[in-house]
């Protein structure tokens, strides 16, 4: 009757969780001084439901200027994040005293280019598990070549195989399933997410976690995830992985009510798609930054609900595997993905060379190493559709960018905002799954 | 080209002139990462006949002044959400007024440029002083920018 001695690591925690049926919630949270930081992550952990702690870096550390970190510190300015850098090891190691443990794990989130000193701090301080990759940190955020940010990747990523090497259990979180937050078509979140997790895999690292973010349609959200799950089945053998779902990063509504339905939306999509782990944000998104207090309510909140959506699903069974994995969004993000790797053996280079013959192509995003001839448009039922694919190997090519007007971009952006703010003025309920099966995108199938 | 002529000049002309007047560049402060803003404006501009140079986020102030001086565009649009803009905005107007063959460039900014909400229109004046053909708080909304961009000038000088 022993129970086997629990493994510490961020991925074994959070595969552990899943085999309990509980989906681990974890919040963004980032302050300048230890004793906020070390109080917000004991507020997390404290809190009702499977929960793992987030610290999140300032953005001076994300563009490596830890000088100006320091002098903020010393000038007792407020950083908006965890100058993980400029603290050093001791500081950082102190500040965690007796925080992190085998049911509580951390992990350092921080948006940067080149993120070779961030790692390099976060293992001396004794923390294992970060997030992000080559493309979707360079591209969105970033003026950073690309032709720099892989090479400083692959050497971040062997930093980390260093210490996993040594038995430090590493865990690494790609970021690729969001990008720029909003109006990107599913399948190239979903291809540049397992792109990332290739890398990751090539460059040594063993346990991973692959991100996608809520976009437009519930339905093709779904479908989405279903999709991540089989390639990542397909293609990182040997890999411990998992999903983790990110709620809405594009403009947030303005009405509690709105943003809470949004919120609860994330919670009934990683539960319905077997995500493992969900981003949680706060109803107040619009507004501010949340306090510590609010984001353990929401954290909460979250993970009850997710128990709720669970207990449904498991009683009457309707809701699991009804998203064929076999979709749109699995063609074309498989096309993507075969399309890239076949640019050469080295997966760096595939990455390179993917961007210059627009092969990857992310919508809308103007750094100078992205084509950006791609263009989105939101169907009428919700769904994200390629307006132009510019030269990316899609099986339907559309060329129609010059369709777009600053307006239509406008409804765009504002399209989930305004759709949940709005839910209840419709009179009578929208069919969920509008489209399905009667889409013209899915005529192709 | 309406200035054929002067450009083998061997001193710059008196009065200086945009080569391409009906083309715009879109530049942001180097401190903001925001691309929407920088997406709709160009959109915007498109649709109003503008051929547009979109130098994406985080735009270092010394490529915004190289192209602007390669390209002597019709107008310069500095357009910033992130709260920083009235300070990053007042040193790149600096350097782009500092080059005597971009006197008469119009340059506007725009967007969320400071982080008082409603009272961000203290950032006007100072910006305006410091160079600037004319500032779009966001509360404003676009139909000012739009009456500008109908025949963009250097600057309204007022008594």
């Amino acid at each position: 009757m022993s129970s086997p001695a629990l493994v510490s690591g961020f991925g074994q925690y959070v595969a552990r969780q899943a085999s309990a049926g509980r989906l681990v919630v974890q919040p963004r949270m980032g302050f300048s001084a230890t004793e906020r930081m070390r109080e917000g992550l004991l507020a997390v952990k404290r809190a009702a439901g499977s929960t793992a702690g987030t610290i999140t870096l300032d953005s001076f550390t994300r563009i490596g200027r830890h000088a100006s970190a320091i002098r903020h510190l010393d000038e007792e300015l407020t950083l908006n994040g965890y100058p993980i850098v400029a603290y050093g090891p001791d500081a950082t190691r102190a500040m965690l005293e007796g925080v992190e443990d085998v049911d509580f794990p951390i992990q350092v989130r921080h948006g940067s280019a080149d993120p070779r000193e961030i790692f390099a701090a976060m293992l001396a301080s004794g923390l294992y598990a970060s997030e992000g990759g080559p493309i979707s940190y360079c591209l969105p955020y970033s003026r950073t070549p690309l032709a720099e940010a892989v090479p400083a990747w692959r050497e971040s990523a062997e930093l980390l195989a260093e210490a996993q090497a040594a038995g430090g259990p590493v865990h690494m979180e790609t970021f690729g399933g969001c990008l720029l937050g909003q109006l990107c078509p599913p399948s190239l979140l979903v291809a540049v997410s397992l792109l990332e997790g290739v890398f990751f895999q090539t460059h040594g690292l063993t346990n991973v976690s692959l991100s996608y973010a809520q976009q437009t349609s519930p339905a093709q959200d779904r479908e989405a995830v279903a999709a991540l799950r089989r390639l990542a089945d397909e293609f990182l053998p040997g890999v411990d992985w998992h999903v983790v779902i990110y709620t809405y990063m594009g403009l947030f509504p303005s009405t509690l009510e709105g943003a809470q339905a949004l919120l609860d939306e994330s919670v009934r999509l990683a539960s319905e798609s077997g995500a493992e782990r969900l981003i949680v944000k706060t109803a107040l998104e619009a507004f501010r930054i949340p306090t510590i207090e609010e984001n353990v309510e929401a954290l909460e909140r979250s993970a009850d609900l997710a128990l709720q959506v669970r207990r449904m699903s498991m009683a009457d069974g309707l809701y699991f595997d009804m998203y064929e994995s076999d979709s749109e969004t699995y063609a074309e993000a498989r096309g993507l993905i075969e399309a890239v790797l076949q640019l050469d053996t080295d997966i760096d280079a595939a990455l390179l060379k993917a961007f210059e013959r627009g092969i990857l192509d992310i919508p809308f995003c103007l750094h100078p190493d992205n084509r950006n001839e791609a263009r989105s448009v939101i169907a009428p039922d919700g769904r994200l559709q390629w307006l132009d694919t510019g030269q990316m190997p899609l099986p339907q090519p559309h060329h129609a960018a010059d369709s777009l007007t600053a307006d239509g971009l406008l409804t765009s952006l504002n399209y989930t905002a305004s759709r949940y703010d709005n839910a209840l003025d419709h009179g009578q309920a929208m069919p969920a799954l509008a489209g399905q099966g009667q889409s013209p995108t899915m005529e192709n199938t | 080209m309406s200035d054929a002529g002067a450009g083998d000049a061997l001193e710059p002309t008196p009065e200086s002139r945009p080569t391409k007047p009906k083309r715009a560049v879109i530049a942001t402060v180097p401190s903001d990462s925001h691309m929407w803003n920088m997406v709709y404006i160009e959109l915007v501009l498109r649709e109003n006949g503008w051929d547009v140079n979109n130098l994406g986020a985080c735009t270092p102030a010394e490529l915004v002044v190289e192209t602007c001086l390669a390209e002597r565009p019709g107008m310069l649009v500095v357009s910033s959400v992130n709260g920083h803009g009235h300070i990053g905005g007042r040193k790149l107007i600096g350097q782009i007024r500092s080059q005597s063959e971009l006197d008469y460039l119009p340059v506007v900014i725009g967007g969320k440029l400071g982080t008082l909400g409603a009272n961000n229109s203290v950032f006007v004046e100072p910006l305006v002083s410091a160079g600037y053909s004319a500032v779009f708080m966001e509360a404003e909304g676009l139909e000012a920018f739009a009456r500008f961009i109908e025949t963009p000038r250097r600057a309204e000088l007022v008594a």
